[in-house]
């Protein structure tokens, strides 16, 4: 190395340069503003302190990969379970609420409604959507919960026992059944009859053009499909028999629909709630699918 | 008052120099020189200490004037209300979502801004900028405490001594309370004052009020204290700006190069020489609070306190000379024989867009509502056949009221044949009551309903509808009018 080092004043300046050169453009050697220098220095010191405080660095043990834990024993997963903690402990008096107030009493507290309404619409959205849709609208054979047509009655209570026990639910004894007979293919009817009964049913809503069908059909309805379906097809709430004389067919309201359900009957099912949901979440999906607009008034409830 | 002798002052000022010189602008990286500016009387002087003491009272005032708004309001007649979201001033109250009037308040001070700039310069950099406010009074703190200019600079020279550690501690104490008490007053704004100042002194204001008026003390202590003109010469973009803002018409503090040159002192006149005004006493340096040579023309560093015009006066006065060697003008008057024109284009220009946005402001703030309505229509599903065959549509209407009592209202809906309206409560009509708390916002979901026989008849074109919704007042005005989509089967 050569000894001769010269120090190089830049003349205007009168700063030190580098010494290199390009091009006749020397770089100026100023020395970081001490402020700068020592807000270094204090990050440094602030970062050795941090990795003894706080977990840092990682080493290999014997099973697989671990890390310091640090002098504060932090971690964010504790951090994390402490804020999810904190919410569900500020929901649980909601919860708790809604699970021991009857439906008059919830809807009565606006805080307690709104509450219900939003779990009851995450409930429905996790468990319900898959079947009735995300907005409740239905398909073809599950129900749209919109609408004021009910199976088995749109009251909260109705709703709230149907979300409970299921339809048909092979685990719940007390589940909503009703055993439509399969007219055809069990044959108490052969396709003539089948045939006039849908005609029938067809002229409840002003469909049918075939008055011969209609008169025969009339007959066979008396006897056979009444008992459920009441007189004029005014539907059963309480046996879960449709209302035949209305806008609403879940399986479709043309003849070719109609006929097959007559001929081989059609059997929905809907999982039984009770074991899976809490109740205070089956009462807030009740809350939640009454509020759609189709659910009825109950007769005792002055609201 | 004391009396100023330009030649030989009793605080002998005539060695000034000027700090930021042009001839010394290519000495790169160069440290600061400390800028000691002399105290100065006169008109310009005048006007500094009035404007100092208009905006600081406005400044420390504003939060404690009351205005009484009625129950469950606040009655601060400024305040900013963050966890309500609304800002109060007077009798106008602004909602977060009508911040655009701050951007309208923002857009009409850059266009007075342009105005001034063009017609006198930089006016609001030499009187009214908070850091020229501050840094006035900051300097004239130092002076009460440490003595003039002279002075100044012979302490700063001398060694430490127990004197000169106490003035300085002083001065900086001083600034630290006065910048303290700046950064505790900004703080008002933002809540209740009163409540406010009881709660900062026990101790149990909320933390980011302590935050804020801390970093505000800190700042106000460095840019005022500490950094001064440097704020204006390298840290304020408003210098660069205001270039393109001025042009020969615009009143600008310039020395008189015809009037003065040559300049010379009163001994060379009175020995013979031809001279000009100017008899080189640096008294316009001397006061300059950003260190510059006025008669070196018009410079970025140049504030337009017109500080220099003062002490000039002053010197002119003395030597009886005419005054004004040093004055506001056009460029083109000191050289030429020109005319000063604030009435121009451009001037006209910032003026007519400062009365249109200021219209728009004033006409928007006069007509707009105190009720805020919202429509939202169900998307999901899209409409509900019933079983009596009715088509029902699902809305949620969110009404803001901006009134300070409970509101009664009714919604109204209007446009399709036997359109009725129901709420979730099952009541049903043509219209649906609703009552609205103060100063709050609620929603309710409304069911419109078109009977079946409508759908046969076609009222709906392939499926869809529009409607009208009114909300209406217990006396019957609408309002509020709005179109909405209604949508049924393509029958
Ligand atoms: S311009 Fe006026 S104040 Fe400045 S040196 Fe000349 S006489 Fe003195
Ligand atoms: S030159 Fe004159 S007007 Fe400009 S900043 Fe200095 S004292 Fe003020």
């Amino acid at each position: 190395m050569s000894d001769k080092h010269e120090k190089d004043i830049d003349e205007i300046s009168g700063v030190e340069t580098t010494g290199h050169e390009w091009d006749g453009i020397k770089e100026l050697n100023n020395p970081l503003p001490k402020w700068w220098l020592y807000t270094f220095y204090a990050c440094i010191l602030f970062a050795i302190g941090y990795t003894i405080v706080y977990p840092s660095w990682p080493f290999p043990s014997s099973d697989g990969w671990t890390y310091v834990k640090g002098t504060a024993d932090y971690a964010q997963r504790t951090e994390v379970a402490d804020e999810i903690g904190a919410v569900k402990a500020e929901q649980a008096k909601y919860v708790d609420e809604i699970r021991s107030a009857d439906f008059a009493a919830i809807t009565a507290s606006d805080e307690l409604h709104d509450f219900a309404l939003q779990g009851g619409k995450a409930a429905f959205g996790d468990n319900c959507a898959g079947c009735h849709g995300s907005g409740a609208q239905g398909f073809k054979g599950f129900p749209n919960l919109n609408d004021d047509d009910w199976l088995w009655g749109g009251t909260i209570d109705a709703i709230y026992t149907t979300i409970q026990h299921g339809i048909r639910s092979e685990t719940d004894p007390e589940t909503r059944l009703s055993d439509m007979p399969r007219f055809l293919a069990d044959g108490i009817l052969d396709r003539d009859g089948v045939l006039d009964v849908t005609e029938y049913v067809l002229s409840l809503s002003g469909k049918s053009e075939d008055a011969a069908r209609v008169a025969r059909g009339a007959v066979v309805y008396e006897e056979q499909c009444a008992a459920c379906h009441m007189e004029g097809g005014a539907g059963s709430h309480d046996l879960g028999a449709p209302k035949l004389a209305d806008a609403i067919w879940l399986y479709g309201g043309d003849r070719a629909a109609i006929y097959e359900t007559v001929a081989y009957a059609r059997r929905g099912v809907m999982p039984a709630w009770a074991g899976r949901l809490d109740d205070a979440t089956i009462k807030q999906l009740a809350l939640y699918v009454y509020s759609l607009g189709g659910g009825e008034a109950a007769p005792m409830e002055g609201r | 008052m004391e009396k100023l002798n330009p030649i030989n002052s009793p605080l002998g000022t005539p060695d000034a120099a000027a700090v930021n010189r042009g001839d010394q602008r290519d000495q790169l990286y160069a440290d600061r020189k400390k800028v000691y500016p002399r105290r100065v009387y006169g008109q310009f002087r005048m006007i500094k200490w009035v404007v100092m003491a208009l905006t600081l009272s406005v400044y420390y005032l504003l939060p404690w004037i009351r205005f009484d708004r009625g129950l469950g309001v606040p009655d601060q007649a400024f305040l900013i209300d963050f966890p309500t979201r609304k800002a109060y001033f007077f009798g106008l109250e602004i909602w977060a979502q009508e911040v655009y009037y701050a951007t309208g308040l923002l857009i009409l001070a850059s266009l007075a801004l342009f105005l001034t700039t063009s017609a006198i310069g930089r006016a609001w950099c030499g009187y009214a900028c908070p850091q020229t406010v501050w840094t006035d009074l900051f300097v004239h703190i130092e002076r009460w405490i440490q003595g003039d200019r002279n002075q100044r600079i012979k302490l700063d020279k001398s060694p430490w001594s127990a004197k000169k550690l106490f003035l300085k501690v002083s001065t900086h104490l001083a600034w630290l309370v006065v910048a303290a008490l700046t950064g505790g007053a900004f703080v008002f704004y933002f809540g209740d004052a009163p409540t406010l100042a009881k709660q900062f002194l026990t101790g149990t204001a909320p933390l980011t009020s302590y935050l804020f008026a801390g970093g505000l003390t800190f700042s106000t202590y460095l840019l005022g204290g500490i950094a001064r003109e440097q704020v204006c010469i390298y840290m304020c973009p408003w210098p660069r700006i205001q270039g393109a803002l001025v042009d020969e018409n615009t009143l600008l503090v310039s020395y008189d190069k015809k009037r003065g040159e040559p300049r010379g002192s009163l001994k060379a006149a009175a020995a013979g020489d031809v001279l000009g005004d100017c008899i080189d006493c640096k008294q316009c340096v001397a006061v300059c609070p950003t260190g510059i040579d006025i008669r070196d023309g018009f410079q970025l560093e140049c504030i337009q306190c017109a500080l220099c015009v003062d002490a000039c006066n002053g010197v002119m006065d003395k030597i009886e000379r005419p005054r004004n060697l040093i004055r506001y003008a056009p460029e083109e008057h000191v050289t030429k024989k020109g005319t000063s024109l604030i009435f121009r284009a451009r001037t006209f220009i910032y003026m007519g867009l400062i009365v249109l946005v200021g219209g728009i402001m004033l006409a928007s703030l006069i007509v707009r509502a105190d009720l805020d309505v919202n429509i939202i229509k169900d998307r999901n599903p899209l409409f509900v056949r019933l079983s009596s065959g009715d088509v029902r549509n699902g809305y949620v209407i969110r009404l803001m009221n901006k009134q300070h009592a409970d509101r009664p209202l009714a919604i109204r809906a209007s446009g399709l044949k036997g359109l009725t309206l129901r709420s979730t409560d099952h009541a049903e009509g043509k219209e649906l009551q609703v009552s609205l708390p103060p100063d709050d916002s609620a929603a309710f979901k409304v069911f419109a309903v078109l009977p079946a026989d409508a759908i046969t008849e076609g009222v709906l074109t392939s499926g869809k509808g529009e409607i009208t919704f009114e909300i209406v007042d217990m006396d019957g005005h609408v309002i509020s009018r709005q179109n909405a989509p209604f949508n049924g089967p393509r029958s």
